[in-house]
């Protein structure tokens, strides 16, 4: 699909894309559809929904999405590749940056960033539920299964896994 | 397998701390092996997401670290770039046992899940055409869009309690040019990062005076 190498394709894309992904690996699923999808059109909309879906599915971080995207471009190198190369660079970050601060506490910047970050993380995770929406929920019966969850999810303290394989048993009888 | 020579140790390797009933000391330092398997079993059990599983072990079962020592390791991993998990067990691993510690957490929080996700990649590019598997896929698909806005809703209740305009305005904003408008993150992180960050000074200087 491109004639560049494509784990260097990879490892580009998604070194830069951890070094921006701040407020976690939810608020960068709106670029990782983005870049995935619109621009080197690795995946289709469905692969990438099926993506997400199988990387909440599975343990683990929910970065992890990166592995089945690295995967679908470039087979086993790829899946690797991109999993180090969106995990590796910040770890390696916080790593100095943790040895730097060894009091985190003494200054008042880290915790006035952090305030400042929270309601732009909150607005990117609420991007990312739009776009997965919009790519998931093409029926109404879809439509309300997420709403069902997302309300259900909110007011008990149910393990979402209950939910995830509700949902493959809706999927699977076909109501959705 | 142990690295002596472990530069961000913060507590004296040669304390024996003998009292594992007193709840602010330390259990002695994991060796490698042992931290390598905590992440890789605390990883394991995260389905849809590590971090209360992360806590738990880290602070509740093992006593590797106090509550706030987590808090503060936290948060200085939440406003570092990269996925905040993946960073705290760099951080965490390191400053228990140097940077040896550091991989063994990293590797040990990333290798199982990497494997099985890959397992799961080559099982989905050979049969995810499959009718049955794509409707359950489909169904899986839309559980997991719900429950992430369950957890959007949950992280924003504080904000609406507090009914900060500005706030509001700034997610608002950063909600609309990702999720409408479709525009690059860098370029929109450019603008609302400096923006919040100055927003945030402003509002506290103007409640200290």
């Amino acid at each position: 699909m491109n004639s560049e190498n494509p784990i260097w394709a990879l490892i580009s894309t998604f070194g830069l894309m951890s070094l921006f992904a701040v407020g976690g690996a939810a608020a960068a699923v709106p670029e990782m559809h983005r870049i995935a999808v619109d621009v080197h059109h690795w995946m289709t909309e469905k692969q990438f929904a099926d993506a997400y879906a199988i990387a909440q599915l599975s343990p683990g971080p929910n970065v992890l999405i990166v592995t089945l995207i690295g995967y679908a471009v470039a087979g086993i190198p790829g899946a690797l590749a991109a999993t180090l190369a969106m995990c590796l660079p910040t770890a390696l970050l916080a790593y100095y940056v943790s040895r730097l601060l060894s009091r985190p506490s003494q200054s008042r910047w880290p915790a006035l960033i952090q305030t400042a970050l929270v309601p732009l993380s909150i607005g990117l995770m609420a991007a990312s539920a739009l776009i997965l929406a919009q790519s998931t929920d093409r029926t109404f019966a879809a439509l309300l299964l997420t709403a069902a969850v997302a309300v259900l999810a909110s007011v008990s303290r149910i393990n979402p896994l209950w939910l995830l394989l509700a949902g493959g048993l809706f999927g699977f009888a076909g109501i959705v | 397998m142990s690295t002596d020579s472990a530069p961000a140790a913060q507590e004296p390797d040669q304390e024996p701390d003998q009292e594992p009933d007193h709840p602010a000391t330390h259990a002695p330092p994991p060796g490698l092996v042992a931290l390598f398997l905590a992440f890789a079993r605390m990883s394991l059990a995260g389905f849809g997401g590590v971090l209360v599983f992360a806590r738990h072990a880290i602070v509740d079962q093992h006593r590797w670290m106090t509550a706030d020592e987590f808090n503060e390791t936290f948060a200085l991993c939440h406003f570092l770039p990269g996925p905040n998990i993946v960073n705290l067990s760099m951080v965490f691993g390191s400053r228990l046992r140097g940077i040896a510690g550091g991989v063994a957490a990293f590797t040990g929080l990333l290798l199982p899940p990497t494997v099985i996700m890959t397992v799961l990649a080559i099982i989905y590019a050979r049969f995810g055409d499959v009718e049955v598997l794509r409707r359950i896929l489909a169904g899986i698909s839309c559980a997991a869009v719900g429950l992430l806005i369950a957890v959007v809703f949950r992280m924003m209740m504080p904000l609406l309690k507090r009914m900060d305009v500005v706030v509001l305005t700034l997610m608002l904003g950063v909600f609309v040019a990702i999720g409408v408008l479709r525009l690059p993150l860098q370029a929109v992180l450019l603008v609302a990062i400096p923006i919040s960050i100055g927003v945030t000074y402003w509002v506290r200087r103007k409640v200290a005076a």
